[in-house]
């Protein structure tokens, strides 16, 4: 079965590449998705952490800056 | 009813749901993965080069998908001046365009056992190309233009031209003599295609559309994060 899984009748380097390229986009994009998130969430903290109490008061009325802070802390 | 869905009721939600969509996600690839490689029968003709067709179709169905949904969300930005349909839009389209170039590749490399050719400026093949060209000008036009309304004007003007190419994707096989055969599957009528292949064809569809929702998920945070980032700049 596993030879039969490898050689697929001749036709595995096509379908192997197919979904080996599929899952490699797949990866390719996620990672550079999250790298975009935990960069803008680290700005965001270290914005956050440069502003005054009055300011920071302020900014955390807003319940999305304090679930954005609440998720930085998580992750 | 927008109100509801206003970015700052709903990021609690988003910003959880990311871990559970790929939960969800690498479960059902998996499963699609075990029933395209190693349950699905062969195809007489085609015999295990008819494997590629479970990344292949569910690729160029959700590029579709979201090109379409990505129009429909820029349209209603406009009509109903909300920003937040734009907001969606642009989160739509970097899952939309990676899934129009998958389709294009692993279309590229199917072409080769089955027609003899890597390539062939076929009908189909060509209005897939253009669509990629869409997505594409959509993205840099993102990128390049710093004023919103400028952006929501002409990304809009772009999905308008673009939805005009989707049609001629959907019937260029009906329409045209092309490589491509027509469809085997029809919402409406008795598809073509047995069970045994139409199951792992929707498991793998279901988990593309999952992992688009994931990505859409992760870049919406992202794009929110970015606006409130700017806000704490004016304080």
């Amino acid at each position: 079965m596993i030879n039969e899984l490898l050689f697929m009748n001749g036709y595995a380097a096509y379908v192997l590449s197919a979904f080996s390229f599929t899952l490699f986009s797949f990866l390719g994009l996620y990672l550079v998705t999250k790298m975009q998130f935990v960069k803008e969430q680290k700005k965001f903290v270290a914005k956050f952490g440069s502003l005054t109490s009055e300011q920071a008061n302020s900014a955390k009325s807003q319940r999305i800056n304090k679930e954005i802070l609440s998720s930085a802390t998580n992750n | 009813m927008f109100k509801l869905f206003e970015p700052n009721k709903i990021f609690k939600i988003t910003s959880r749901a990311p871990r559970y969509v790929l939960f969800l996600f690498v479960v059902v690839l998996t499963v699609g993965l075990v029933e395209a490689l190693v349950i699905s029968p062969e195809d007489y003709k085609q015999s295990d080069a008819v494997r590629i067709m479970y990344v292949h179709v569910p690729a160029a169905w959700i590029s579709l998908g979201i090109f379409s949904s990505m129009t429909l969300l820029s349209i209603c930005g406009f009509v109903f001046k909300n920003k937040n349909f734009f907001l969606i839009s642009k989160s739509l389209a970097p899952s939309g365009f990676v899934f129009n170039i998958i389709a294009l590749v692993t279309g590229s490399i199917w072409g080769k056992p089955t027609w003899g050719t890597w390539w062939a400026w076929d009908a189909r093949i060509t209005s897939m190309l253009i669509l990629a060209l869409f997505y594409a000008m959509y993205l840099i036009v993102w990128r390049i233009y710093d004023k919103e309304e400028k952006v929501y004007k002409i990304s809009t003007f772009i999905t308008i031209l673009g939805i005009i190419n989707v049609p001629i994707i959907k019937y260029s096989v009906d329409w045209w003599n092309t490589l491509h055969q027509p469809a085997s599957i029809n919402i409406l009528s008795k598809s073509s295609i047995h069970s045994s292949m139409l199951y792992p064809l929707l498991i793998m569809t279901a988990a593309f559309a999952l992992f688009s929702l994931l990505i859409f998920l992760m870049k919406y945070n992202t794009e929110l994060i970015k606006i409130k980032n700017k806000g704490l700049d004016r304080l």
